[in-house]
C-alpha cells in the first residue's frame, strides 16, 4: 500500500470538468468519455481503473491533447495550472506536451525508435525543448539513466532497445518521460507488458521518483493489485464514466459502488481455496495419471529452452506452470502437443508413448490432449463460422456430420454461449467469448488432458474469473486434468491442486498449491510471491 | 460486417463500379459475340474502307474494314473472346501453380521452400518479354503456348505473394489448433490458410488478368500471339500497323479496345484492394 508522506499541496495542478469524447458513428455506444471530472493535485498518484473499453485510455488521449483517431472531444474543459488546454493550437501543445506534461505508453519496445541508441533518443527530447550544447546533453542523459537505477549507463546509452529487456526500456521511456521534470505525467498502463517481478521493480522505481520530484501521476490501469501498490487516491471507469472516486484506502476496503465491489471480487486471491472447497473429483480412477512428462528437453542450438522437465498429472486434477517471460512455460506445452519436436525425453498419454507417433498414427490419437491458446484473435479462423470450427473438431474426433452439428449446441451451451452463436465468425465475439469458443473446441475431441497457455492472461478480471469458474466447473463434470501455464500466481493458486514453479527452462519448485503460496522452498518462488502486486489486497 | 458485404460495398465507390462496368460489358460482348457482331470476323468485303461507309448491299460498316477487306468491328467483339478466353485460362493457369507451389514453400519451409524460391527467383531475373519470346518461338504461337508463356510469366511473382501470406497465417493459433486436433494438412492449406489470403489474391487477380491482356496483345503485335486468321487484338494493331497514318482506325479501335479493358480491371482491383484491406484487419 502507497503511503502518502508527501505534502499534498491544496491546489489541484490538472482539473478535468465535464470531459466529453464522442466516438465515431456506429460505435457500440456514443460517446467514449462521458462527462469526466477530476483533479489531480502535486505529487499525487491518482489511478484510473476499468475494464478494456471503460475509456480510459481514450480520456487520457483527450487531456493530452492527441484523441485516437476517430475520437472527438465534444465538451469539457482539461486545465494545466490555470491554462485551458481544450482549445490550444497544436503549437503550443508542442510547448507542453513532454515539457509540462509527459505520458509513458504500455509497449515499452514500441514506444523506442529500434534503430536510434537510447542514449540518443533521450538527448533528442532536450533537443527539442532545450537549449542545451552537445555535451550538457549527454550529460543530462547519463543522469537521468542513473536515476533510473540503470546499471552501467554508459553501456545502457550507447544500446539500442533491442538489446536491453522489456524492462530497461520501460525505465528508459520513463527517463524521457521525465527529461524535463514535467508536473503531470501519464502513464498508460505502463507495467502491463512486464514480468512481475520487474512490474514491482518498476513500481517502486515510479514512487521513489513522485517523492523526489513531486510530480503529479494520473496512472492508468486495469490491475487492481498494481492499484493497490501504488494510488493515493482511485477512480473507477466504466462505459466512460468515472462511477466512483476517493482515497485508495477507502476504495479499495469500503468500495461503495457496486460495479468496483463485483471489480475487487473478481481479483483472483492469492490464497489458495480451502481443501473441501476444491471439489475433488472423488472417482476410482482420480489417482489415474493421464499424462507423464519425464526428461522433456528442448535446446535452441546453445540454449536449453526446456531443460530436462519431469512432471505427471492426474484425472480430474490442474497443475500449474507458473514462469515469467522466456522460462521456456510455452515451449513445454508446444512440445506436449507435437507442435514442436523435443530433442530429449518422453511423454506418456494414458500410459502410452505419445512422442514416438508419426503421421496418422498421430492424427488418431492427439484428440487425448488438447489446447487453449493465449490469444483470442489469433486462435480462431476469422472466416469460418464458430459452429463450422466446432463441428469440424467434433467430425475429426469420430463423430458424423448430423450428430456433430448436434455436439456443437450442446457444447457451446455448456461453456456459456447461446445456440445462435453457432452462425456467427469470431469477429462478433468479445475476447472472453472467443476464449469460451476456443474451451468449445477443445472439448469437441472430448480430451483427457487440457492444456490451457495463458489462456487468460488477456482477458479482463472479470472475464478471467469467469472462465477459471468455466474451467473448474468443467474438470468436476467431466474429469479432465488441466495443465496450466500462467505467469499470474493469482490465477494458479485459485485454481490449481499443485502449482510447478519455472525458471530458466527448469521446474525450481513442484508441490501442492497451499504449499508453494503458503511456504515456498526456493528462492525465486518467494521473489514472484514478493513480487505479486497488490499483496496487501489479498 | 460480413465478407460478402464488404465486397458489395467496394462498388459503391464509383471508379470501382467505372471498373466493373467496363469488365462486364466486355464479358457480355466476349460471350454474346455471335448475337453483337455484324458480319463474320474473317470474311472478305471491300478493303480499307473508313469507319461508317456503306457497302454495295447498303450495310454499314462501322469501324470501317482492314486491309483483307474484313469488318474491324466483327473483328474487335470477336477478339474480346479471344482475349477473354485465353488472358483468363492463361491466369488461372498461372494462379494454379503459383498457389499450389507458394502454400508448400509457405507451409513446409525447408528445402522445399529453398528450392521452389531459388527457382520463382530465376526467372523473375529473366527480362519477361525475352521469356515470352524464346518459349513462343521455341514451341511455336498457339494458344496453348500463350497461355503457357503467361503462366511462366505470373506463376513465380503470384508464387511469392502466396508463400508471404502463407508463413504469416502459420503462425497463428488457429492453425496450432487445428494442427493438435489432426487436421490433415491438406485441409489445413485449402481450408484455413488459402481461404484467409483470398482477399489479396482476388485483387492481385484482376490486376494480372489485365497484365496477361496485355501480354497477349504484345504477343499479337510482335506476330508471336494466335496464328492468323484469329480475330485477336495485338494481331490486329499488327497488322494494321504499316497504313496506321493512311488509315489510323485499323489501329485505334483495338488500343482502344484493349486500354478500357485493362483499365476498367485495374479500376476494379483498386475498389477491391479497400474491401481485402478491411478483411485483412479483421484476420
Amino acid at each position: 500500500m502507497a503511503v502518502a508522506t508527501v505534502a499534498l499541496e491544496a491546489r489541484p495542478i490538472l482539473t478535468v470538468e465535464g470531459l466529453t469524447v464522442a466516438l465515431p458513428q456506429g460505435a457500440d455506444r456514443p460517446l467514449a468519455v462521458d462527462n469526466v471530472s477530476l483533479d489531480l493535485r502535486r505529487g499525487e498518484i491518482l489511478c484510473i481503473v476499468g475494464e478494456s473499453g471503460s475509456g480510459k485510455s481514450a480520456l487520457s488521449g483527450a487531456i493530452m491533447g492527441a484523441p485516437a483517431p476517430g475520437l472527438k472531444v465534444v465538451g469539457g474543459s482539461v486545465r494545466l495550472g490555470e491554462q485551458e488546454l481544450t482549445r490550444l493550437s497544436e503549437r503550443a501543445w508542442c510547448r507542453i506536451r513532454g515539457r509540462r506534461i509527459a505520458m509513458i505508453f504500455q509497449e515499452p519496445m514500441a514506444s523506442l525508435n529500434p534503430v536510434i541508441t537510447v542514449g540518443a533518443q533521450i538527448m533528442e527530447v532536450f533537443e527539442l525543448h532545450a537549449r542545451m550544447s552537445p555535451a550538457e546533453r549527454r550529460e543530462r542523459a547519463l543522469a537521468l539513466i542513473r536515476s533510473m537505477q540503470l546499471p552501467e549507463p554508459e553501456r545502457i546509452a550507447a544500446s539500442y532497445p533491442h538489446q536491453l529487456s522489456g524492462g530497461q526500456c520501460q525505465r528508459v521511456i520513463i527517463a524521457m518521460a521525465l527529461a524535463m521534470n514535467p508536473e503531470v505525467l501519464i502513464a498508460d498502463e505502463p507495467t502491463t507488458a512486464l514480468d512481475v517481478t520487474t512490474q514491482a521493480q518498476v513500481l517502486k522505481l515510479i514512487r521513489e521518483l513522485r517523492a523526489l520530484n513531486d510530480h503529479a501521476i494520473l496512472f492508468i490501469t486495469h490491475d487492481f493489485g498494481v492499484v493497490a501498490e501504488i494510488a493515493d487516491r482511485i477512480a473507477v471507469m466504466r462505459h466512460g464514466r468515472i462511477v466512483e472516486i476517493g482515497e485508495a484506502r477507502h476504495v479499495l476496503t469500503q468500495p461503495e459502488h457496486p460495479y468496483t465491489r463485483e471489480l475487487l471480487a473478481a481479483v483472483p486471491s492469492l490464497v489458495p481455496p480451502a481443501i473441501d472447497e476444491q471439489a475433488v473429483v472423488v472417482t476410482p480412477d482420480s489417482s489415474k495419471t493421464v499424462l507423464a512428462v519425464s526428461g522433456l528437453s528442448k535446446s535452441y542450438g546453445p540454449v536449453r529452452a526446456v531443460n530436462e522437465i519431469s512432471f505427471d498429472l492426474q484425472r480430474g486434477t490442474t497443475l500449474s506452470i507458473v514462469g515469467e517471460s522466456g522460462c521456456g512455460k510455452s515451449s513445454l506445452a508446444r512440445l506436449i502437443v507435437r507442435l514442436a519436436e523435443p530433442t530429449g525425453g518422453r511423454v506418456e498419454v494414458n500410459g502410452g508413448c505419445f512422442l514416438s507417433l508419426r503421421g496418422r498414427e498421430l492424427r488418431a490419437s492427439c484428440r487425448a490432449v488438447q489446447m487453449i491458446f493465449q490469444d483470442p484473435f489469433g486462435s480462431l479462423n476469422p472466416l469460418r463460422t464458430v459452429g463450422a470450427v466446432i463441428e469440424r473438431a467434433a467430425v475429426l474426433a469420430g463423430a458424423d456430420r448430423r450428430t456433430a452439428r448436434a455436439r456443437a449446441a450442446e457444447l457451446l451451451d455448456r461453456v456459456g454461449l447461446p445456440k445462435e452463436a453457432l452462425d456467427r465468425r469470431p469477429a462478433a465475439f468479445s475476447g472472453g467469448q472467443k476464449q469460451r469458443i476456443g474451451i468449445a473446441r477443445a472439448l469437441a475431441m472430448s480430451p483427457d488432458v487440457l492444456i490451457a497457455d495463458e489462456s487468460l492472461s488477456a482477458l479482463d478480471a472479470s472475464s478471467q474469473a469467469q472462465i477459471l469458474d468455466l474451467l473448474r466447473k468443467l474438470q468436476s463434470e467431466l474429469g479432465l486434468a488441466i495443465l496450466l501455464i500462467t505467469h499470474d500466481l493469482r490465477v494458479a493458486a485459485q485454481i490449481s491442486h499443485r502449482i510447478a514453479v519455472m525458471q530458466g527452462g527448469r521446474i525450481v519448485e513442484i508441490g501442492p498449491a497451499e504449499q508453494v503460496i503458503n511456504s515456498p522452498q526456493h528462492p525465486y518462488t518467494r521473489e514472484l510471491l514478493e513480487s505479486a502486486p497488490g499483496r496487501g489486497l489479498v | 460486417m460480413s465478407v460478402r458485404y464488404a465486397w458489395l460495398k467496394s462498388l459503391a465507390r464509383p471508379t470501382a463500379a467505372i471498373g466493373a462496368l467496363l469488365v462486364v460489358g466486355w464479358l457480355l460482348v466476349a460471350l454474346l459475340s455471335r448475337v453483337l457482331a455484324p458480319h463474320d470476323p474473317l470474311h472478305s468485303m471491300i478493303p480499307l474502307m473508313t469507319p461508317g461507309a456503306r457497302g454495295p448491299d447498303g450495310a454499314v460498316f462501322w469501324l470501317g474494314t482492314d486491309a483483307l477487306g474484313r469488318d474491324v468491328l466483327s473483328r474487335l467483339i470477336f477478339g474480346a473472346r479471344t482475349v477473354v478466353v485465353v488472358a483468363t485460362a492463361a491466369t488461372l493457369t498461372a494462379y494454379a501453380v503459383g498457389i499450389s507451389t507458394g502454400l508448400l514453400a509457405g507451409y513446409f519451409r525447408g528445402r522445399v521452400d529453398t528450392a521452389l524460391s531459388f527457382f520463382a527467383n530465376v526467372i523473375l531475373s529473366f527480362p519477361v518479354l525475352v521469356l515470352y519470346i524464346v518459349i513462343i518461338v521455341a514451341l511455336g504461337a498457339s494458344a496453348a503456348n500463350v497461355v503457357l508463356a503467361v503462366t511462366f510469366g505470373s506463376a513465380p511473382a503470384i508464387f511469392r505473394i502466396v508463400r508471404a501470406i502463407t508463413i504469416d497465417l502459420r503462425s497463428r493459433d488457429f492453425i496450432a489448433a487445428a494442427i493438435t486436433q489432426g487436421e490433415s494438412t491438406w485441409r489445413i492449406l485449402l481450408v484455413e490458410i488459402l481461404p484467409n489470403s483470398s482477399g489479396a489474391l482476388i485483387v492481385d487477380f484482376c490486376l494480372r488478368l489485365g497484365y496477361s491482356a496485355i501480354t497477349m496483345g504484345v504477343l499479337g503485335f510482335l506476330g508471336l500471339g494466335l496464328p492468323p486468321p484469329t480475330p485477336d487484338w495485338g494481331g490486329m494493331v499488327n497488322e494494321g500497323r504499316t497504313m496506321a497514318f493512311a488509315f489510323p482506325h485499323l489501329v485505334l479501335f483495338p488500343c482502344l479496345a484493349l486500354s478500357s479493358l485493362v483499365l476498367g480491371l485495374s479500376l476494379l482491383a483498386d475498389g477491391l484492394r479497400q474491401s481485402a484491406g478491411r478483411m485483412r484487419r479483421v484476420g
